[in-house]
């Protein structure tokens, strides 16, 4: 039955096969891992406005590649034996001892660069994936009560972006009616000053209605309840904070990772149990957690597992050797790994079309 | 229902109260039209209702306004979010979610309605205003007539008993007016539902008011039938001023019942049809070349084509009315004329000269336009500072744009923030400051959005006068009422191509959307206005 997934299935699905990518810097691998959530992102995403910025994270990706190889090149090129140009060298004062502008460049540094940003692009990428194919907004409609107010701020803040944009582009086009300025600074009084003020109006508005539609309808609460689950909120955040820095982190001292993790998550849980008291609303139509959403969500968490296993075992296939210069090899329980990333593609049901007629979003606002 | 006891509001810095010891009572189940010009404290009064004004707004409220029993003064507008729901001017400025089904439980999931209870009320709702196709879509894909259902479904869905409604249909063309009236209507009959309704374009309203509150504009407020308020009332539809010139008693408020007392009018009017030429400038029938020359004008988004093969001619001194649906390509057409707007195809000529190729202070010198928005085109912090910039930018001499503001509205205050202005007063400084450039075309963008039917008239006058004085003027709006008595040729659009064009009265006359009421009672015998009849009848 075609239906949506629950948003937090694909976010878990997506940040397992982050977690898969930042444990190799084998290309072949990463190649394979977008290859598999691009296919997965084809397959399953929906017809709504979020859903088409897939391209915008594959060019951010293929950015983040660039930057990375052009500042190896420009800054510390020479790294292995096989120089492939040299460029003039930029002469730096003594005092900044270590920090070398041009000189020679050499294969081993570009490839590694090229394979560190690769990795850089795929954590992108997951990411982006898990953005296209779960509403950020349901997401956030599926945090717990205790957070509740601190969603609505996102939703508020998700809605204004594309309204300031707007604002904006009808700001600078009535600006050429009025004949163009000469100065370009006038830019932040004639363009900046009139978003705001109308940014502002529209944000006094939308309080407005939220009040008058109820937000707010809760009863009051103890000084003590409201400091206690403060304390463990924040607490909790701090620990799974750190907890995923050292699951992510190969190097990082084992006690940082898993336990710190499962202690964040029991303290943040307590936190929004205490705090999900006090809000008494209800939910519409909640996404349900069924037998998809645990295959999908568990798909990616034994993609990651499989990848962290491997990296403390066998890490040679995942870490392809740069000195002496050499063609990675694909190894074979990873590849199979990320292969198993593509199940979702099948398991995931098939989504619901809104046959959204697009109405033209005019650049010259104001039409609608 | 709702009882106003002794109800003052003065707001922080206010001068005046905005409303001075107001006693009304609004009965249950009852529609309820406020009227007024602007600044008369017709949204004060709709957000007393509830609590909005003053908890939200501030101000010093004296007297108590009491909701079904719950005073405002001890419940804050969350609190009576079960009782009163609110719909505001600008519904996509007050939507929360981003589709919506999601947007018609928000309201239910702040009150913590049971689950399957709110279900079951989104779908009823869903079906009362008609709206079931579109539950899915986001938000800003919707027309202005579609949004403003969502808004009121929205509010409905927590089951409020009164229903309070800021301008509802002052954005809209006349069919989506009509589908969104339709919906009120129904809420009235079938729910019981009391609404208040505040409206400047009331012609449409008022046949279904059961009372009507006036707000002169000096802080009281008379409530009554609306025959009865609005036989000695200021501002009044033309179908009022036509009863009041024919002497009909009691005072028809809808057009059927004007037409049942109209047989000796009809008889009266010695000419079968009257509508006086009022471009008095020498060009209208001269036939010389045209101002402003347009040849099969494109104007493409992406796929979606705004304007599609648009042909134009404008003369000196005549005024033209661009009329068409929401969406139908109306702004996209005017921005193109300008040349500040994208144009994929055609020619546009202004002599001989195409707008888009020169640069901005040139083409506004051939063109100019008042945007949907005229705040935008300001950023200044007073009135004056905005002239004296509006005179360096078009090399006036100093002083030109005060002196053409100064003809348009006499008390534009100097030393004002243009925000603080009345929509009128605004439009009029935008309006000076694109005539100081002298343009020969004038283009203005729903001009009448906002305006009551004083500054209304006031806008006619001085688009007659710029005709005049020869100058090419396209006014693009909904309001039929304002393109009878100002334009002398109309062009309909629809979905990007001009689908009727001619002179008024033969364009609007027989069309059912945009026939004035004056014609509507009168036909066949073709009259556009209560003047036309009155000059006749003078006559005669």
């Amino acid at each position: 039955m075609p239906r949506s997934l629950h948003p937090g299935a694909w976010w878990l699905w997506a940040l397992g096969m982050a977690t898969a990518a930042s444990r190799t810097t084998n290309p072949l691998l990463l190649l394979l891992v977008i290859v598999v959530v691009a296919q997965v992102v084809a397959a399953r995403r929906g017809d709504a406005p979020w859903a088409r910025g897939f391209k915008a994270y594959l060019l951010l990706g293929l950015i983040v590649i660039g930057v990375r190889v052009a500042f190896r090149v420009l800054l510390d090129g020479q790294y292995g034996a096989h120089v492939l140009f040299t460029l003039p060298r930029v002469p730096l004062p003594s005092f900044v001892h270590g920090v070398r502008i041009g000189g020679p460049v050499s294969a081993e540094g570009v490839l590694g660069a090229i394979y560190d940003g690769l990795r850089l692009a795929t954590l992108l990428i997951c990411v982006g994936a898990a953005n296209v194919l779960a509403n950020p907004k349901r997401l956030l409609k599926a945090v717990p009560p205790a957070l509740h107010e601190a969603g609505v701020a996102v939703t508020v803040a998700l809605t204004v972006a594309p309204q300031l944009i707007e604002s904006g582009q009808r700001v600078r086009r009535a600006r050429r009616l009025r004949g163009e300025q000469k100065r370009k600074f006038a830019v932040v009084r004639t363009v900046l000053l009139p978003v705001l003020t109308d940014a502002l109006d529209r944000s006094l508005l939308l309080a407005a209605a939220m009040d008058g539609r109820g937000y707010g309808h809760t009863n009051t609460v103890e000084r003590s309840r409201r400091f206690a689950t403060s304390a463990l909120m924040l607490g909790g955040l701090a620990g799974i904070c750190c907890g995923t820095y050292g699951l992510l982190d190969g190097t990082a001292p084992r006690v940082l990772g898993v336990p710190m993790l499962v202690a964040g998550t029991v303290m943040a849980w307590a936190g929004l149990a205490v705090g999900g008291r006090r809000v008494r609303r209800s939910r519409y139509r909640p996404d349900p957690w069924r037998a998809p959403e645990w295959l999908v969500a568990g798909t990616g968490i034994a993609v990651a597992a499989i990848f962290v296993l491997t990296s403390n075992t066998d890490a040679s296939g995942l870490v392809p050797s740069l000195q002496p210069l050499r063609w990675p090899a694909l190894p074979l329980m990873p590849a199979l790994a990320a292969g198993l990333g593509l199940l979702p593609a099948w398991l995931a049901p098939p989504v619901q079309r809104t046959n959204v007629v697009t109405r033209a979003a005019p650049a010259m606002a104001g039409a609608a | 229902m709702i009882r106003f006891e002794q109800v003052s509001l003065t707001y922080a810095d206010a001068p005046a109260p905005t409303l001075r010891d107001v006693d009304l009572t609004i009965e249950a189940g009852e529609l309820c039209l406020v009227i007024g010009p602007t600044g008369a404290g017709k949204s004060t009064l709709l957000g007393l209702i509830n609590g909005l004004v003053p908890h939200f707004t501030g101000g010093t409220l004296n007297g108590r306004v009491i909701v079904d029993g719950r005073d405002t003064r001890e419940h804050k507008p969350r609190d009576l979010a079960d009782l009163v729901g609110v719909v505001g001017q600008d519904p996509l400025a007050g939507f929360v979610t981003d589709t919506v089904e999601e947007e018609l439980a928000y309201a239910m999931e702040q009150l913590a309605v049971e689950a399957p209870v709110m279900r079951k009320r989104v779908e009823e709702t869903l079906d009362l205003l008609g709206i079931a196709e579109l539950r899915n879509r986001p938000m800003r894909t919707l027309s202005g007539g579609q949004q403003q259902r969502v808004a009121i479904a929205s509010v409905l869905t927590a089951h409020p008993r009164v229903l309070v409604l800021d301008e509802p249909t002052s954005a809209l063309d006349p069919t989506a007016a009509e589908d969104v009236l339709a919906a009120i209507t129904r809420l009235v009959h079938d729910l019981g539902v009391t609404v208040v309704v505040a409206e400047h374009r009331m012609e449409r309203v008022v046949q279904y008011a059961d009372r009507v509150i006036e707000l002169p504009g000096d802080g009281s407020a008379r409530i009554g039938e609306p025959a009865s308020v609005l036989s000695t009332s200021d501002i009044a539809p033309p179908i009022v001023h036509l009863g009041r010139l024919a002497g009909w008693n009691p005072l028809p408020l809808s057009v059927r019942d004007a037409r049942r007392l109209a047989d000796p009018l009809r008889q009266r009017l010695s000419v079968r049809s009257h509508v006086p030429d009022r471009s008095i400038g020498a060009h209208s029938s001269g036939g010389a070349g045209a101002v402003l020359a347009a040849e099969g004008v494109v104007v493409t988004y992406g796929d979606t084509v705004a304007v599609r093969d648009v042909s134009v001619e404008l003369h000196a001194g005549r005024v033209v009315a661009l009329m068409g649906r929401n969406g139908s390509g109306k702004s996209s057409l005017l921005w193109a004329l300008q040349g500040s707007g994208p144009r994929a195809g055609g020619t546009v000529r202004v002599g001989d000269r195409d707008p888009m190729k020169l640069s901005a202070a040139d083409a506004r010198a051939l063109v100019g336009l008042v945007p949907q928005t005229p705040a935008d085109l300001l950023y200044l912090d007073t009135v004056d500072a905005e002239c004296a910039q509006a005179d360096r930018e078009s090399d006036a001499v100093d002083g030109t744009c005060r002196k053409l503001a100064d003809r348009l509205v006499p008390d534009l205050p100097g030393d004002h923030h243009p925000r603080d202005l009345s929509e009128g007063q605004r439009l009029a400084l935008v309006l000076a400051i694109q005539l100081t450039a002298s343009p020969q075309v004038v283009l203005l963008d729903e001009p009448t959005r906002g305006l009551d039917y004083n500054a209304k008239d006031r806008l006619r006058e001085i688009v007659g006068e710029l005709a005049n004085e020869g100058h090419a003027i396209v006014i693009a709006t909904h309001d039929v009422e304002f393109v009878a008595a100002a334009a002398d040729d109309v062009i309909v659009m629809a979905d990007g191509e001009i689908v009727a064009t001619g002179p008024t009265a033969d364009v609007i006359s027989s069309s059912p959307a945009f026939a004035p009421q004056v014609a509507k009672v009168l036909s066949p015998a073709v009259y556009l206005t209560v003047d036309d009849v009155a000059q006749v009848l003078g006559e005669g």
